[in-house]
C-alpha cells in the first residue's frame, strides 16, 4: 500500500514536470509580455514577473486591436461558411446515399494533405482575376479550404451513426428530406456541429499564409499577420509583441477550457480522419 | 382498390402491371438519388474550385513565364518546362531539398520518440493525468505564429533564453549552418501534442489483459514494450509518422515566422522557397518559379497522401 502511494506520488510528479516543461515556451511568452523594456536585455533574465508592467499589453491594444476584431470577423464569417456548405453535403453523403459519396470523401481526404503553398499561389492568380484580392469573402473562402475537409469528414461520420429508422418513421409521418434534416439529423448531431463550427473558427483565427498572401496594405489585417508585421516593427518593444502574442492566444485556450469535450473529439475526429 | 382490379383482370395484365410498376420504382429512385445529389452538389464545385483548379492552375503557371511585369498585366507567355529546367539548375535548389529532408526526418524521429515516450507515461493511471494531457494540447490550440514568435524570441543570441540556459553562444537566427536547427527545435516542440494524442489512442486500444498475462510469465517492462506495444501499436505508427511526415512537409508558418528561410535560404524549405519566389522577390518575382516548387512540393506530398490513404484503409479494413 505504501509503495503504491509512493509510486503514485512520483508519477504525479513526473507528470507535473514533464507537462510544465512542455508548456514552458508558453509561460515564458507571458512572462516576457510582463517584463520592462529595460529588463528585456537582461542576462540572465528574470523568470517571474515579479515586477510586472501592463505597458506592452497598452501598447498591443493600440495597436492591434483592430487586428483582433478583424480576425473575429473572418472566423466567424469562416464558420458560417463551413457549416453552409458542410452540412447538406454531410447529410446527403451519410443518410441520403447519394451518388459521389465516395469520391467526395476521397477527395477531401486527398485535399487535406495538399500544400497550403499550392493553394494559395493558384488563389492569388484566380482572385487577381476576380477582383478578390483583400477581400473578407475572399479570404473567408480561402481559409475555409482547411475547415471544409475536416467538418465533412467528421460531420459524416457523426451522422452515419444517427439510426436510419429514426429517418424512416419521419418520412413515414411524412418529412421530406429536408424537413427530415432540418428536424431530425441537425438537433440530433449537435455535438458534431459545434466541434466542426469551434476547428472552423481556430483554424480561420490561426491562418497565415492566406492572410499574407492574398491580402495587401492595412485594410484587412488579422492578428496573426499584425503580429508578424509586429516583430519587424517593435524591436525594442519585445513586450508589446509578446502581450500580442497572448492575445491571439485567448480563443484557443478559451476553447480548451470550457469546450473540452468538443476539442477532445475534434482532436480525435482530426487525428484519425475517418 | 386498383389491386383488386389487377388481381381481378388476371395473370397477364398483372405482369405488364409490375413491370410498369418496376419502372416507376426505378424512376422514384432516380429521382431521390438526384435530389440526394442536390444535397452534395454545393461540395462538388467548391472541390472544383478550391481543390482541383489551384492544383491545375498552379501546374499551368509553372509553364508560363509569369514574371514581375505580369503581376500587373496579367499576360504571361507559355514557355514549357523552362520554369523546371531553372530551378534545377538553381544552387538554392539542392539546399532547398536537402533542407527539406533534414527538416522532416529529423523533427519527425524527435516528435515521435518524445511523443511515444509520453503516452506510454501517461497510458499509467494516476490522478491528474488526464488533466496533463489536456493542457499539453494548447500549443496545438494556439496559432503557430504565436508559438513561432516565441521561439524566435527564445533563439535570439544575445538575450535569448535558450543560450543562457545551454550555455552557448549560438546566433541560432542569424548564422546559416545553425538557422535550421533552431526552426526544428521549435517544430518538434510544436508536433509533440499531435504524436501525444494519436499514440496514447493507440495504446488505449491495446488489451490490458495481455500486459497482465506478460507479467505473469516474468516479463518485465521493456520485454513488456518491445513484444507486445511496439508490435501492436505498428498500424498506429504508420498513420502517426505518415501523417505528421505531410503535415511537416508542408510546414510554412513555422519557418518563416522564425527565420524567414533565411539567413541567405539556409533553412529555407521547399514550402518556404515556393512562397519566396512568388510573393517575395521584389522585381526578381516570378509567381511561374513559386508555381514550379509548388507543383514539386504537391507531387511528393500526394504520393505520401496515397500511402497514407491506402494504409488506413488497410487498418480499417484489418
Amino acid at each position: 500500500m505504501k509503495v503504491r502511494r509512493i509510486r503514485t506520488g512520483t508519477d504525479v510528479l513526473i507528470g507535473t514536470v514533464l507537462c510544465a516543461g512542455l508548456l514552458f515556451p508558453l509561460y515564458w511568452m507571458i512572462n516576457v509580455s510582463l517584463t520592462k523594456p529595460q529588463d528585456l536585455a537582461r542576462i540572465p533574465p528574470y523568470i517571474f514577473p515579479l515586477d510586472p508592467t501592463f505597458d506592452g499589453y497598452r501598447l498591443a491594444l493600440d495597436k492591434n486591436l483592430g487586428a483582433l476584431s478583424t480576425s473575429m470577423v473572418i472566423g466567424l464569417g469562416t464558420v458560417v461558411l463551413t457549416l453552409l456548405i458542410a452540412l447538406p453535403a454531410a447529410y446527403g453523403m451519410s443518410k441520403l446515399r447519394a451518388p459521389g459519396t465516395g469520391a467526395v470523401l476521397f477527395m477531401f481526404l486527398l485535399a487535406q494533405m495538399i500544400p497550403s503553398v499550392v493553394l494559395v499561389t493558384a488563389l492569388f492568380a484566380l482572385y487577381k482575376q476576380l477582383g478578390l484580392l483583400t477581400t473578407h469573402v475572399g479570404l473567408m473562402l480561402a481559409d475555409s479550404t482547411a475547415s471544409v475537409p475536416f467538418a465533412i469528414i467528421l460531420l459524416q461520420a457523426f451522422m452515419r451513426a444517427i439510426p436510419d429508422e429514426i429517418l424512416e418513421s419521419a418520412r413515414i409521418d411524412g418529412a421530406g428530406r429536408i424537413r427530415s434534416f432540418t428536424a431530425i439529423v441537425l438537433p440530433l448531431s449537435r455535438n458534431a456541429v459545434v466541434t466542426a463550427g469551434l476547428f472552423a473558427f481556430l483554424f480561420a483565427w490561426g491562418d497565415f499564409l492566406n492572410a499574407k498572401t492574398l491580402t495587401s496594405g492595412n485594410e484587412i489585417v488579422p492578428i496573426t499577420l499584425a503580429l508578424f508585421r509586429f516583430i519587424g516593427a517593435e524591436v525594442t518593444n519585445w513586450n508589446a509583441v509578446m502581450a500580442s502574442a497572448v492575445l491571439a492566444s485567448i480563443p484557443g485556450t478559451f476553447l480548451l477550457v470550457f469546450a473540452q469535450r468538443y476539442v477532445a473529439a475534434g482532436v480525435t475526429a482530426g487525428a484519425v480522419k475517418d | 382498390m386498383s389491386s383488386a382490379i389487377t388481381r381481378a383482370a388476371g395473370p397477364a395484365a398483372g405482369t405488364r402491371d409490375d413491370e410498369s410498376r418496376r419502372a416507376a420504382r426505378r424512376r422514384a429512385t432516380r429521382r431521390s438519388q438526384l435530389a440526394a445529389f442536390g444535397f452534395i452538389a454545393p461540395v462538388v464545385v467548391y472541390i472544383a474550385v478550391f481543390f482541383l483548379y489551384p492544383i491545375i492552375r498552379t501546374g499551368q503557371l509553372s509553364l508560363l513565364d509569369y514574371d514581375f511585369q505580369s503581376y500587373f498585366s496579367g499576360e504571361a507567355p507559355f514557355i514549357g518546362l523552362d520554369n523546371y529546367a531553372a530551378i534545377f539548375a538553381n544552387p538554392v535548389f539542392t539546399m532547398v531539398i536537402r533542407n527539406t529532408i533534414v527538416f522532416t526526418l529529423v523533427s519527425l524521429v524527435f516528435q515521435y520518440v518524445i511523443g511515444l515516450a509520453l503516452a506510454v507515461f501517461f497510458s499509467r493511471r494516476f490522478p491528474l493525468s488526464a488533466v496533463f494531457r489536456g493542457l499539453i494540447l494548447i500549443p496545438w490550440l494556439l496559432p503557430v505564429v504565436v508559438s513561432a514568435t516565441t521561439w524566435r524570441w527564445m533563439l535570439y543570441k544575445d538575450y535569448g533564453l535558450f543560450n543562457t540556459l545551454l550555455g552557448t553562444d549560438v546566433a541560432w537566427l542569424a548564422d546559416p549552418s545553425w538557422s535550421l536547427w533552431g526552426v526544428i527545435l521549435a517544430n518538434i516542440w510544436l508536433g509533440i501534442p499531435f504524436n501525444l494524442v494519436l499514440l496514447y489512442g493507440g495504446l488505449q486500444a491495446i488489451p490490458g489483459t495481455l500486459y497482465e498475462a506478460a507479467a505473469l510469465d516474468g516479463a518485465g517492462a521493456w520485454h513488456r514494450f518491445r513484444h507486445i506495444t511496439w508490435p501492436l501499436l505498428r498500424p498506429v505508427t504508420a498513420v502517426t509518422v505518415l501523417l505528421g511526415l505531410i503535415y511537416t512537409i508542408k510546414a510554412f508558418d513555422i519557418v518563416w515566422v522564425i527565420t524567414e528561410g533565411g539567413p541567405v535560404d539556409s533553412s529555407q524549405t521547399l514550402a518556404t522557397w515556393s512562397y519566396k519566389l512568388s510573393f517575395e522577390g521584389g522585381t526578381e518575382q516570378s509567381l511561374s518559379l513559386g508555381a514550379t516548387v509548388a507543383t514539386l512540393l504537391f507531387l511528393v506530398a500526394l504520393v505520401f497522401g496515397l500511402i497514407y490513404i491506402r494504409s488506413a484503409r488497410k487498418e480499417v479494413t484489418g
